[in-house]
């Protein structure tokens, strides 16, 4: 099972797949926990080049620069969700992304916005 | 660079452009025509998704031979659909066994509804979803794939076999086709804002 892109995990490491050595084998994320359609978005203080980030930290923030989601950043950097959720947090913590719930997350869809989605639709 | 949401202000983030996501389930069994109906009507995104095997999930998997064996990896669609520059659909095509409610859960959250894409001739495979959306009292609407060469069944019979309740939409549908995938979206919706009149707060996620 271990392939040579492991080399960082050591044996004590224990059975972690790939992926997850990005994460130092964490497999879950601190903090609260955001849904898949979250708003993520770099913080200014993402503006100044933080240094010591990992590349995959550094691609997933350049993605944040615009408002996007938590699937879209997953989709786009080719990460499996979780490894991208612990990316995310540690970006949270760094002060360098806020990650947002949906607007219509605490609740059922609001009959205004159902109408605008119902719209949209009709217009595509 | 455009930061858009903060508020230059200093307030909350939440004033000027909302960036509004709204989730929509697909649901149906395997082969049913889900990603299909996806890509149909909207830019069809990968998604992968590896979790860890839970302790649940280690009961229901068979994991024998395979002990070492930590995670497990589902891999997914979703569609994004920009409606306006401030509200985007996502739709999600979810893996219908069973065993990925994990991932349904954590899908239903907040959704304004699911679509349950069925096939006649295999009705038995949306047995499931149904049964997942109607415990929840998450909205949903069933959709009938007509593949080439199936036998047309009147929605009615459809209803009787799958036990659904009689305001409860089937609308028929090729999920190749674009302005069928709209209109089933666009049922699904009208659907919903029914259910909302007649229940003022239903609140619940």
């Amino acid at each position: 099972m271990p392939a040579n892109d492991e080399r960082w995990v050591d044996a004590e490491a224990g059975p972690v797949v790939r992926p997850y050595a990005l994460t130092q084998g964490r497999t879950r994320h601190a903090g609260e926990s955001f849904d898949l359609v979250a708003t993520v978005m770099a913080t200014p203080a993402a503006l100044t080049e933080p240094a010591a980030l990992a590349p995959e930290h550094m691609s997933v923030l350049q993605l944040a620069r615009a408002p996007t989601t938590v699937a879209d950043i997953a989709s786009d950097v080719d990460l499996p969700l979780g490894v991208v959720r612990i990316i995310l947090a540690d970006l949270r913590e760094l002060g360098l992304v806020a990650i947002r719930r949906p607007v219509v997350m605490a609740e059922r869809v609001d009959k205004h916005t159902l109408r605008e989605v119902l719209n949209g639709l009709r217009g595509l | 660079m455009d930061y858009g949401v903060s508020d230059p202000a200093g307030g909350s983030p939440r004033s000027s452009t909302q960036h509004r996501a709204i989730k929509i389930l697909l649901a149906g069994g395997f082969g049913v025509g889900k990603t299909t109906l996806v890509g149909a009507v909207s830019e069809i995104r990968p998604l992968r998704t590896e979790e860890p095997l839970t302790e649940g999930s280690l009961r229901t998997d068979s994991t024998a031979g395979v002990e070492g064996k930590t995670t497990t990896t589902v891999a997914m669609d979703f569609g994004r659909i920009s409606l306006r520059s401030d509200l985007v659909l996502y739709l999600f095509g979810t893996p219908g066994q069973q065993r990925f409610w994990f991932m349904w859960d954590e899908l239903a959250i907040g959704a304004l509804g699911a679509v349950v894409l069925a096939d006649t001739r295999r009705l038995a495979d949306s047995f499931p979803a149904i049964d997942y959306f109607e415990r929840r009292a998450i909205p949903f609407i069933v959709a009938l794939n007509c593949f080439d060469g199936a036998r047309r069944y009147d929605t009615e019979d459809v209803r009787m076999a799958l036990d659904l309740d009689p305001d409860l939409p089937i609308v028929l549908c090729d999920a190749r086709s674009k302005e069928s995938a709209k209109d089933v979206l666009i049922a699904l919706v009208e659907h919903v804002l029914m259910t909302a009149s007649e229940e003022p707060v239903s609140g619940i996620v």
